[in-house]
């Protein structure tokens, strides 16, 4: 299949930048081929993994976990249209159908001309504004993430026109709620710079840290305020920072987890497009207080304008003396990277990002060791998520107890949650930690549109609420008390014309196609659910089905290696306990195609 | 070296500090099923077979990587973890062929596992692949246990000749591009052979002789062979 004509002169000068990296330059290094060749023929993998003197058959296993790296030809344009839940309310089926139409491809599929791929993707973080589309296209490639996409306006997607920040296929992201603590510059339609950031009181909590605080005392004021991890498992980040910054070893990395990819999730997607310098400046108060100097921003493949203004942000550190060489007159010298992700949601679990800065498939490690003291290159490492980063200034400035008053004893702090589905003000909410279910929907998502029948909270690994937990205060304590999670933040909602079993047959083939494959529970539990979850949506499900969904769906919660395991059956079995009847032999889905 | 006491299915077991649960187990003769554990490789607590009830503890643990702590308490047996793996197992004989698998033969018998719990469940099944005079690969058997593919690189013999097509249930054992086994660093050494729990790699005679080819036959088939290898 490899074209000869295709020109192998220019590659060693693409991978020049990766050399001294070894291994763990072999992501960036597959990238950055890719997006001059189109896809990653034999020669060009192999090359690459003599260069960086990488086994060729482990070149070959990493191409082939990531979604978006390609070893057969693909379209020189790329169209990726979203169905996970929130899109497939907007209509994203057909506009699927229409890219496949247009592009005359199945899904999945390459024109015979090569012109076109059209694929089906996972969640594209635009859960507020979908349909979303992202399309890679040009040379070296590029890729753009649009949002509000109807079949209508699929010519101009097609041929890459305008941009996300362009006027004709973005919109403002909504940011509302009763606080505005970490996202006043956000949702402002383009990135806030650094001179802004310092007008409004940005850098200051660094600056005092730098000149009037010991590392030690800066995770005393984290651990004072009982930070919790805004990533999903809802862990102490103080536990992390205090435990890394006593482990012995050096170097030390302080890594940033923007892989936001949990379906019904775009807190960290807004905050990166909208306020990158706050993130940054988390990250350096927290490399500061575990003792780093390399902090590695670990962004989404899917997120190019993210990439794009945290890029710009950086630069604009850089050049301001933030990041560098002693910075600010203090002793302390650190340095950033930024690390694409190639189409992965394992990724996001912190041990299977670190495996992917090592240069290798995805597959999350057992723990314990903890990151803390052995995480990248088996040195302490601290994998924050964004949001987590966020509130690090404020804290600073303001204080343990300030920060405290925000939230519940157990829960501190504002939160961030993404509505989106059946709402009419779909949007990021940042809120107090205790506001009940029905007060963010009703009074800050604008209300349901039409009659509410069920709400998803924390995203695809989440759990099904029903109107009768509109009164449950969103704190992670109640939720729990409640049988219910908050996760990543993510809260859908469904009203009564939506087929629950379209939304769950979604869910399953999320996690089939996302599942890393390494223990059994999920490896074949995800792909057991998906099928169950198909004849549920066709309306022909088998005798047994029910308890083969509730064992396969504990098997995984039970004993799976990490968190997408456990959480994958999360919403099915929280939809076996809430409708019943949905389990029961019915008609098809009014929407069922044959795909 | 330190010892600790715990407790197993009520027995309390004293070991030495760092034993595995699945060891500290074995020693007072309590066995926990495994299936993709290995002394010659590395644990990767992958198969999830040996996972046990500890007090305490939110989820399942594997008995193969948990280290046993002092004043642990461990049920190795009861409805939670036994639907655990008898779910594992039902689900691996929908999706693999386990014919020649004897070990998780004996384990579905000890679960009561049903063969046909998961009907119209797709199957992983791929031609048998003969492309060198050694051994031949037949996937449809494989179960992803990864013994192979670590003997074949750090755990033994750092040869880096195999690595993973796909990801999750499509996931597949195979070489770079799919190359033919001798246009690989393979060097034959037969350590993945050996360490194959379910006869999807198996030396190539024996596969010959179970295709029906008589002895005679085969020694002119692998003659041929290493005739052409020479030249």
């Amino acid at each position: 299949m490899f074209d000869p004509t295709m020109d192998l002169a220019p590659l060693r000068e693409l991978l020049a930048p990766f050399v001294a990296q070894g291994r763990a330059g072999l992501l960036p290094a597959l990238q950055v081929a890719q997006a001059h060749y189109g896809y990653l023929a034999e020669p060009i993998a192999a090359e690459i993994g003599r260069t960086l003197h990488t086994p060729l058959a482990d070149v070959h296993g990493v191409i082939d976990f990531y979604a978006l790296l390609y070893r057969k030809p693909v379209g020189r344009t790329i169209v990726r249209v979203c169905t996970d839940p929130s899109c497939a309310l907007r209509g994203a089926d057909d506009v699927l159908d229409a890219a496949c139409r247009k592009a005359g491809v199945d899904i999945n599929g390459t024109a015979a001309d090569g012109a076109y791929t059209v694929e089906r993707s996972p969640c594209l973080g635009q859960c507020n504004a979908g349909v979303s589309v992202n399309v890679t296209h040009g040379q070296p490639a590029k890729s753009i993430t649009y949002a509000h996409v109807t079949a209508d306006a699929l010519d101009d997607v097609f041929a890459a026109q305008g941009r996300t920040t362009g006027s004709r296929y973005w919109t403002y992201d909504y940011v509302g709620g009763d606080l505005c603590i970490v996202t006043p510059l956000c949702g402002r339609g383009r990135r806030t710079n650094l001179i802004e950031y310092q007008a409004v009181g940005g850098m200051q909590a660094l600056k005092k840290a730098l000149t009037n605080m010991t590392p030690v005392e800066v995770v005393a004021e984290i651990k004072a305020c009982a930070l919790v991890g805004r990533g999903g498992a809802a862990f102490p980040a103080w536990l992390k920072w205090e435990a890394a910054a006593a482990a012995p070893g050096s170097p030390k990395y302080f890594i940033v987890n923007a892989d936001e990819s949990e379906p019904g999730t775009f807190k960290d997607r807004v905050l990166l497009e909208g306020d990158p310098c706050r993130i940054i400046e988390g990250a350096l108060i927290g490399a500061y207080a575990i003792g780093a100097h390399k902090i590695i921003f670990y962004v989404r493949g899917e997120y190019p304008l993210a990439i794009e203004r945290l890029t710009a942000a950086l630069d604009e550190c850089r050049a301001a003396g933030y990041i560098g060489d002693k910075i600010l007159g203090s002793d302390f010298s650190v340095h950033s990277e930024i690390r694409s992700g190639a189409g992965a949601y394992i990724c996001g679990e912190e041990t299977a990002l670190l495996e992917s800065i090592e240069g290798k498939r995805g597959f999350p490690r057992v723990k314990p060791p903890f990151p803390v003291t052995s995480g990248l290159f088996g040195k302490p490492t601290i994998i924050n998520n964004v949001e987590t980063l966020a509130k690090v200034p404020y804290i600073l400035i303001h204080g343990p107890d300030a920060f405290r008053d925000l939230g519940t004893e157990s829960s501190t702090g504002p939160k961030l949650v993404c509505v989106s589905g059946d709402v009419v003000r779909p949007g990021l909410f940042e809120i107090h930690f205790g506001m009940s279910l029905r007060t963010l929907l009703e009074e800050h998502a604008g209300g349901v549109n039409g009659d509410l029948q069920a709400v998803l909270i924390g995203g695809a690994s989440g759990v099904f609420a029903t109107p009768g937990h509109l009164d449950v205060k969103l704190t992670i304590e109640d939720l729990r008390a409640a049988g219910l999670t908050l996760g990543s933040g993510a809260i859908m909602v469904f009203n009564t014309t939506r087929d629950l079993r379209d939304i769950l047959v979604r869910l399953g083939r999320f996690f089939a196609h996302e599942s890393c494959g390494k223990c059994y529970p999920c490896q074949l539990g995800t792909q057991r659910q998906a099928e169950i979850l198909e004849r549920l949506a066709r309306g022909r499900v088998l005798p047994g089905d029910r308890e083969r969904l509730h064992d396969v769906g504990w098997t995984m919660t039970d004993a799976s290696l990490c968190g997408l395991g456990q959480t994958a059956a999360g919403a099915v079995l929280s939809a076996m306990k809430h409708w019943p009847d949905l389990f029961a032999n019915a008609a098809p889905l009014q929407t069922e195609r044959a795909d | 070296m330190a010892e600790i006491t715990l407790t197993i299915d009520d027995q309390p077991v004293t070991v030495p500090a760092g034993t595995t649960i699945l060891k500290a187990a074995a020693s007072i003769g309590v066995e926990i099923p495994t299936i993709c554990t290995h002394d010659a490789c590395t644990a990767n607590g992958l198969c999830r077979l040996c996972v046990v009830d500890v007090k305490g503890a939110r989820l399942l643990q594997p008995a193969c990587i948990v280290q046993a702590t002092n004043g642990m308490h461990v049920t190795t047996r009861n409805e939670r973890v036994d639907r655990s793996r008898r779910t594992i197992l039902e689900m691996l004989n929908s999706a693999v062929d386990l014919a020649e698998a004897v070990d998780i033969q004996g384990q579905m018998q000890d679960y009561g596992v049903d063969p046909d719990r998961f009907p119209e469940a797709e199957r992983r099944s791929a031609p048998v692949i003969d492309d060198n005079p050694m051994y031949v690969r037949d996937y449809a058997k494989c179960i992803l246990c990864w013994r192979c593919v670590q003997v074949c690189a750090e755990d033994a013999q750092y040869t880096f000749a195999l690595s993973f097509d796909g990801r999750g249930f499509a996931t597949q054992i195979g070489t770079f591009f799919d190359k033919p086994m001798p246009e690989t660093t393979c060097v034959f050494c037969g350590q993945c052979v050996g360490v194959c729990p379910t006869g999807a790699l198996k030396p190539r005679r024996e596969w010959l002789l179970e295709e029906g080819k008589t002895p005679d036959e085969i020694m002119a088939m692998t003659r041929t062979d290493r005739k052409r290898r020479r030249r």
